[in-house]
């Protein structure tokens, strides 16, 4: 599903975050990617859905090599992929349907399906009751739950997290780790960068750890 | 279906932008108004005058004029070499005493004629070609000259050719105006569009995080610059109404002064189609190379 060979990232500055990475990611696995705090946790999830370009090495999902791929079908290659982000990246000024509603809206779905994937996805995350809200009126955990409806409502092949406990107490942490276990279970990748030992503890998965930019083993 | 439900949407939404902020939308329209009818304006009059001149060139007359003192016979020897010639269509021989009887009536110089002792005008023919080409005009014009005793031969269309060269210049530099202030207005939603853009950068970067295209997140700028365009080209097309309006009231005075009937013709159905949809593209470039700008910036490196 996805090989990642050697694949170096140096920033304008010099600093290395990956240094000749590679592992490769089976369909319908659930993968760990860990590692100190700037060990390149983000950096590699961000290079494997071309939201930036390796210095080195290439990317290749279901065949495809993404690191080279022309800049007009990586929005394409975007869509099979269910991002979870570490700041959440919501729409403050929407409300919480049109959120979820954003990428069917880009795949330019008809308005009644969108309107039965987005209750589908807020049903899953347990947010059904509150499509009017405005996120900023949602707590930490909600607006978690809300960032991963968004990212389910597409049915993706891959679902990409960065630290999606990273702020929350341990029950909300519980919840949410649950609910990619139940994804994982349905064929979907996941792909989740954590520092949170307990979780990968409780869901006894694969796990890629980085150290400096580097794997270690 | 689909398709045309997503661009009525986004063609409401930005309306309801337009909407949301009257004031500065209002400012951008009047700049396009007025920026625009400048050029429209300029080409209005030119486009008057054209046709003023396009209708006296239209049947362009050779006046041959006799020598003072050329006598009947030599006369009526022009008059049939004028009526044999193949290139002739009409003529009209005008005599010496008609011609002083007419300049008396017309040009208001009655008195000063009175005191001339002799009548100062030669005999002349005036002549209309059968084909009204430029070429064909001239050598009838200098075939003419060399008959005998024809003392001056002149083509009457040269002064609307004149005209013609004089416009001519008149339009180029009505185009240099315009392309100008196109290229002001392109400037003018560029800026808008920045601003935008600025405010909604979340929205773009989220959009383009989860699988947007560049086209998808461009359209609706795009709508929104060409809407803006479109209602400033309808403010340069009011403007430019209202001002035929005003200047037809003053020519009434003039050309009744003149007895004549001296009237501006505003802008045409085409030339009206041709100016809003002008304005909607200038809004529409502006807007493409913003959004366009702000997509390079945010590519991935």
């Amino acid at each position: 599903m996805i090989s990642v060979s050697h694949i170096s990232k140096r920033y304008a500055g010099g600093y290395e975050a990956l240094r000749d990475v590679t592992f490769s990611v089976e369909a319908g696995e659930m993968l760990f990617v860990t590692g100190h705090s700037g060990a390149g946790k983000s950096t590699l999830l961000k290079l494997i859905a071309a939201i930036e370009r390796p210095s080195a090495g290439s990317v290749l999902i279901k065949g495809q090599n993404v690191s080279s791929m022309k800049a007009s079908a990586i929005p394409f290659l975007r869509r099979n992929f269910g991002l979870i982000f570490q700041d959440h990246k919501l729409l403050f000024d929407r409300s919480v349907y049109e959120n979820v509603a954003l990428p069917l809206i880009i795949s330019g779905f008809p308005r009644r399906e969108i309107a039965r994937r987005v209750r589908a996805a807020l049903d899953k995350v347990g947010l059904l009751g509150r499509e009017k809200a405005r996120p900023i009126t949602l707590s930490g955990g909600e607006q978690q739950r809300l960032c991963i409806a968004r990212a389910i409502v597409n049915r993706p092949a891959i679902l990409m997290a960065d630290e999606p406990t990273g702020n929350l107490d341990a029950a909300y942490a519980e919840e949410i780790v649950g609910m990619f276990k139940a994804f994982n279970q349905v064929g979907v990748t996941v792909l989740i960068a954590t520092h949170d030992v307990s979780m990968i503890a409780r869901l006894g998965a694969r796990e890629v750890h980085l150290d400096h930019g580097r794997l270690a083993a | 279906m689909n398709w045309l439900m997503l661009h009525l949407d986004m063609l409401k939404e930005s309306i309801g932008r337009l909407a949301q902020q009257p004031f500065a939308t209002l400012l951008n329209v009047v700049v396009f108004g007025i920026a625009l009818s400048l050029p429209v304006g300029f080409y209005l009059v030119l486009s008057n005058l054209q046709q003023v001149a396009g209708q006296l060139a239209a049947e362009p007359q050779i006046s041959v004029f006799m020598a003072l003192n050329a006598d009947p016979e030599e006369v009526s020897t022009v008059e049939q070499r004028l009526r044999r010639h193949p290139e002739v269509g009409r003529y009209e021989f005008v005599p010496r005493d008609r011609a002083l009887a007419r300049l008396k009536r017309n040009s208001g110089l009655g008195d000063v004629l009175a005191e001339l002792r002799s009548n100062p005008l030669p005999d002349a023919f005036v002549v209309t070609a059968r084909t009204p080409r430029p070429d064909v005009l001239e050598q009838l014009q200098t075939e003419a000259a060399g008959w005998p005793r024809v003392e001056h031969v002149q083509l009457d269309s040269d002064w609307a050719r004149k005209l013609d060269a004089v416009l001519a210049i008149g339009r180029l530099a009505v185009s240099l105006l315009a392309v100008l202030l196109s290229v002001a207005l392109v400037a003018i939603t560029f800026n808008t569009i920045r601003l935008q853009i600025l405010t909604r950068r979340d929205e773009i970067e989220v959009s383009k995080l989860i699988g947007a295209t560049n086209p998808f997140i461009r359209r609706p700028f795009l709508y929104f610059g060409a809407l803006q365009g479109l209602v400033g080209g309808a403010a340069a097309w009011l403007i430019v109404a209202v001002s035929v309006q005003i200047l037809n009231f003053g020519l009434t005075n003039l050309a009744t002064l003149y007895g004549t009937n001296l009237r501006l013709a505003g802008l045409g159905l085409i030339d009206s189609i041709g100016l809003l949809t002008f304005a909607a593209i200038l809004g529409w470039i502006g807007a493409w190379l913003s959004v366009s700008r702000h997509l390079w910036q945010i590519e991935p490196k």
